[in-house]
Order: C-alpha cells, then structure tokens, then sequence
C-alpha cells in the first residue's frame, strides 16, 4: 500500500512539472510570436516607405526629365516609327 | 497597601456566573461565521470585483493600430500610402529642461529655441513639440531621454506623383480621414478599424499569454484605381502646356476606356501639391472635370444629329439649306460665321453649322430631343461619389421655346460637365450602348449596358466625325499619325450675369482609333485668351498629343499608314458659335 503511494506521488509530480514545463514553453513561443508579429508590422511599414520611394523615384515627371536632358532621347517623328505588322506584309 | 500576588487572588476564587462564559463564546463563533460568509460571499458569490483587481495586476489591453489602405493605378504602381511618423508632445509641467538640452532638442528638431521655449512653457498638460517627424529623428529624439518629452505614434500619407493626381486622389485630414477625391469617395474602403487584444505581460513587458482578442483590427482595404498613372501624366503635362500657351485661365482632360468605360485620366488645372496644402486657395481644390458646368457648344451637335438618323427624320446624306446664314426663330435670330450653302447632314458635322443642326432638331419633337439628353446623362449626377459633383442643366421639355429647342441642338442653353460629355460619347465610340464610368480597375467588362442609339447610327455618326478631323473639317490639328481619329470640336461663349460674354471655353471631345474605338479623350480649356480661343485651335492639339501618347503607350495598333501627315496649308473651318 504504502509503496502504490509512492509511485502515485511520484507520478503526480512529474505531472506537474511537466505541466509547468509546457506552459512556460507556451509563454516562450507566445513571446516569440508578439515579437515576430512586431517584426512583421516593421516590415510592412518598411515595405510601404520602400514602395514610397520607388514610386517619387519613377515619377513620370523625373523619368521624362532624366530621359531628355541625361539621355537625350526624344519622341520618334512619325516619318520613324515602322509598324512590325505593316513590315510583314510587304 | 497590602500586596496579593496573583495565585492567591481572592478574585479567582470568585464564582463567575455561567451565562458570562457563554455569551464570549456565542459572541466569538457569531464573528467567526461572519468572517467565513463574507469570505465565501467574495470568492464564491461575488468574485467579479476582486477578481478584475488581481487581473488588472498583468494583464494589459493592448490596442492595435491598423492602417489606411494603400491607393494603386491599375498597374499596382502606388499613389497614396500612409507611413509611420512620430509626433513629439511635452507635458510642460514635468519638461524642466536645462539649457544645454533645450539647445540639442531645438537642433534636432530644427527649432528655434526661443519657439521651444515658448511651447513649453505653456500652460496645459499637452503640448505638441512637432508633429509628423520622419522616425529615425524621432528616435534620435528618444536617445536623449528628456524629461517630459513624449512621442506618439501617428500616420501621414504620401502622394508620390504629387499634383499631377491631387484632383483625382484629393487627400485626407490629419485624424486620417478622407477629405477629398477618392480618399473620400472610398473612405469606408480605405479607412481600418483599430482593434485591441488583452494580453499578460510578464515583469520586463514581454506578451507571455494571449488572453482574448477583444477586437481584432480591421486594415484598411488598397483601392486599385482603374487610373493609368502614365496616361495621368500624359493629360497633365500637355494640359499644362496647352494652358500656358493660350493663358488660359482652367482647364481639364479626361480619358475614358471606351470598352470598359474606366477612368485612365482626369486632370484639372490649376491644381495643389497635396503633400503640401498651406497655401490652398478654393479655385485649386475645384475638381473642374466633375464640378463645374459649362456650356458645351457645338461638341453637342452630335447628339441632335444621332437622334435625327435614329428617328428616321434625316439621313446622313440629307440636304440641308443653311443660306444664308442666318435664322429668325420668333424674336431672335441665329447665324453661322460663314455661309455654307447647302449642306449634308454630315457635312452640318463636319462644318459644325448651326443652322443645320437647328433645322435638324425643329424637326423633332422637345420631348424626344429631352429624352435623348436625359438618356445620354445629362441634368443627372454620375454619383461617382465625388464631393461636390453636379449634373448640370437640362430643362424639362415642357418649358422650352422653340428658340431653345433650336440653340440646345447645338449645346447651348444646356450645362454639362467634362466628364458627362466624355461618357455621353460612349455612345458613339462604342455601338450606340452607354456603360456605368467606373474610377475602380473592373476585371470583368461591365455588363449593364444601355442602348442609347442603335449601332448603324453610331456608326453613322463616327463616320461624321471623322469627317470634322480631315481636311475641311473643324478641327485637322485633332489627328494622329498612324490612327484614325473622330471627334468634335465646341466652342461656346461664356455667360456672366445673365449675359453672353467675350469669354469662351474651347473644348474637344473625340475617339481613337476609329475602325475600332479604344479611348475617348475630352479636353476643355477655359477662357484661352491669346489671340486663339476656338476649339479646333486650342483643345483639339491637346486632345491629339494626349490621345496620340495614350495610344501608344498602351501598345494600340494603328489603323492608318504611317507616313507623316501633310498638314494643309489652309486654316481649319471656323466653327459657329
């Protein structure tokens, strides 16, 4: 008798600590998880200054003005543009 | 005094009465059972109280912030997003700043000190230092742990094409709500809805449990625009020109997607840079295209001519005897700036004559040509859900004097916006069918068209005008090398007071390409005065560097040679007004 209650004390301890063991487990990946999520808004807050910025940098107005004066580039006359299709069919 | 000591007191060998001993033990069990009901009563009965006091010891309500939807043109490119910023306030009372930290904190802030000073020494607990800091600054700001110097967390939108879009975008206020444009025509959309979730924090503020969301947050949904940012810019930046070059004092283009009825353009001018709004002044808020009314001219001919072909009453080939320029309709008369002679119905297009498009409409009935108005949309708002958007003036058929029916024929006596004349010309680009404008990028095409007119007159009428573009036509600077081009030039004197007076607004309104309509592109130019005010003159050049850039970019095939157009020497055939 006396040696079942030994072995069922010693069974609810390590219930118990295994009990403890997964909750603390469960706060670490709780902390885990807030931090990823703080990440993630991080993230997406970047993602929105980076698309900010791609779209001031491809701004038609500094495209155009890059395309004229660095390149020199300028509308073809129409005497220039070949239609491929009409090409084709001569 | 004699001394007793205590074992020998007589007191103890005094008989108590026994009701005594009883009453302290009745008095003790009573105070004991009262101690257990109160304590079963806190735990067990009304445990709510205590209980929410043991939480409020670790668990935290945190809010969640969500974010305003991002704008997109139909390619994804972005035109309104909000980012991050900081604002940095002081509670006066606790912000006793030493010298030295004041001059770093105004340094950092670009601030006078003086101006510090002065804020802080205000009176309330609140104080905003600086609003909206980019975040590397503000964290700059942090690393020098001032006393009573606080940040909050706050959003500003960015327009990144600036004024090129500000009509069509409008912007929102500083508690992020739309305020103009499409910030306020699809703020529901847009806007997000904070949320909060209750969460136990442990001693170094780590989330170490999720107790519940309380209200999970709802981000704001992206609106993708069915505006093309390249045709945007297009219609801007020749707009622009053209309204220098005439010194005119407004104007506006729209592009409409004749297959889908999509908005890829609406530009106005003057305009604002919405990342700057200081110095705003009503007349650059206006977003003319939807807002103002004016009185179309001759772009109306078209319609009268259509409903006479559909009605049976004309043919395209009809004669009509517009000598001798002149018309006496009761007391007023009407006349053309030049004699014509006899016309064809098309040729009253091509020449834009008034009086054969008045002959045309007393042909008809007032309630017929009112219907067809009021089928075409005109007198009725889009409801775009635009601020500020009107409908224009249609009077009911009943009122109208014969002298009316004959000047609304060709389009005065009638209001429209830009943007209803760009959707009544569907009809024409597209087989007599008019669909919903849509400001949002449909994937499906609409399906709830409406016939207007039946398609063999629409294909009349595009062949009309095509006719007004070619030589002899109204407006020859309106074509394009390598597309067949159609359209209609309107030249209409403004009124003021009451009065018609020797101001005008040029518009042009026409399709490209014309075997096969793609596009539609209205330009309006108000009050040119440069010496040029008619349309062919001023909106039709307009119309044809916007729709010939338009084409292109978006890849249409040509539907004419491509050999360089021979402009005529001859000056394009004035129009009457």
């Amino acid at each position: 008798m006396a040696r079942l209650n030994l072995l069922l004390i010693m069974v609810a301890l390590a219930c118990a600590l295994s009990a403890v063991g997964a909750n603390h487990r469960a706060r670490k990946l709780v902390t885990e998880l807030d931090a990823s999520r703080t990440h993630m808004r991080g993230l997406e807050e970047e993602w929105g200054q980076l698309q900010l910025e791609q779209s001031t940098l491809a701004a038609h107005v500094r495209v155009e003005k890059a395309a004229r004066d660095k390149l020199g580039m300028k509308p073809p006359a129409p005497g220039q543009i070949i239609s491929v299709d009409a090409v084709a069919q001569q | 005094m004699k001394s007793i000591r205590f074992a020998s007191s007589p007191l103890l060998s005094e008989r108590l009465p026994p009701w005594r001993q009883r009453l302290v033990l009745v008095v003790l069990l009573g105070a004991f059972a009262t101690l257990i009901a109160r304590s079963l009563y806190l735990q067990g009965i009304n445990n709510e109280f205590l209980g929410g006091k043991g939480r409020a010891r670790f668990e935290r309500v945190i809010d969640i912030a969500a974010t305003r939807g991002r704008i997109t043109d139909r390619h994804g490119d972005v035109l309104a997003v909000s980012t991050p910023v900081r604002s940095i306030w002081a509670d006066p009372e606790d912000a006793k700043l030493a010298p030295a930290q004041l001059r770093n904190l105004a340094a950092l802030l670009e601030m006078d000190v003086r101006e510090l000073t002065r804020k802080l020494a205000s009176e309330h607990d609140f104080v905003y230092v600086k609003r909206q800091l980019p975040p590397e600054l503000a964290d700059r700001v942090s690393t020098l742990q001032l006393p009573g110097i606080h940040q909050k967390q706050e959003y500003r939108r960015y327009y990144p094409a600036g004024e090129v879009m500000a009509h069509m975008l409008g912007f929102t206020g500083v508690e992020d709500a739309g305020q103009e444009g499409i910030e306020l025509a699809f703020n529901s959309q847009l806007q997000g809805k904070p949320g909060s979730r209750r969460v136990i924090k442990d001693r170094r503020g780590n989330v170490v449990e999720d107790v519940e969301s309380v209200q999970p947050p709802l981000e704001g949904k992206d609106i993708v625009l069915a505006m093309d940012s390249k045709v945007q810019y297009l219609a801007y930046s020749y707009l622009k020109l053209a309204l220098e070059e005439h010194r005119a004092k407004a104007g506006g283009v729209v592009v409409l997607d004749a297959r889908s009825g999509e908005i890829l353009a609406l530009a106005n001018l003057p305009t604002y840079n919405p990342n700057n709004r200081v110095k705003l002044v009503g007349a650059q808020l206006r977003n003319r295209a939807l807002t103002d009314t004016f009185e179309p001219g001759s772009t109306l001919k078209p319609f009268t001519v259509a409903l006479a072909l559909e009605k049976g009453k004309v043919r395209f080939d009809t004669p009509i005897q517009t000598a001798p320029g002149k018309m006496t309709i009761g007391t007023a008369t009407i006349s053309d700036a030049h004699m014509h002679g006899v016309l064809t119905v098309a040729q009253v297009i091509q020449k834009s004559s008034n009086i054969g498009a008045a002959k045309i409409a007393l042909s008809m009935s007032p309630e017929d040509m009112w219907t067809m108005f009021d089928s075409m949309g005109f007198g009725t708002p889009l409801k775009l859900g635009f601020p500020g958007e009107v409908g224009g003036r249609l009077r009911p058929a009943k009122n109208w004097k014969p002298i009316e029916q004959a000047t609304m024929a060709y389009g005065h006596g009638i209001s429209v916006t830009l943007i209803q004349l760009a959707r009544a010309y569907l009809a024409f680009a597209r087989d007599g069918d008019l669909v919903p404008i849509s400001l949002a990028r449909l994937d499906t095409p609409p399906l709830n068209a409406r016939q207007v007119f039946s398609a063999q007159t629409a294909h009349e009428v595009r062949a009309m005008l095509e006719m007004a573009v070619l030589p002899g036509g109204t407006a020859p600077k309106a074509q394009i090398a390598g597309y067949r081009v159609a359209g209609k030039t309107g030249t209409a004197h403004k009124i003021e007071g009451g009065a018609y007076a020797n101001k005008y607004v040029a518009s042009f309104v026409g399709f490209a390409p014309a075997s096969d309509p793609r596009l539609i592109v209205a330009v309006m130019i108000d009050e040119p005065s440069n010496g040029k005010h008619y349309g062919g003159d001023v909106a039709a050049p307009v119309f044809a560097q916007v729709m010939g850039g338009a084409l292109r970019t978006l890849g249409v095939a040509p539907d004419a040679p491509l050999k360089p157009i021979v402009m005529t020497s001859a000056e394009p055939v004035k129009e009457e007004m």
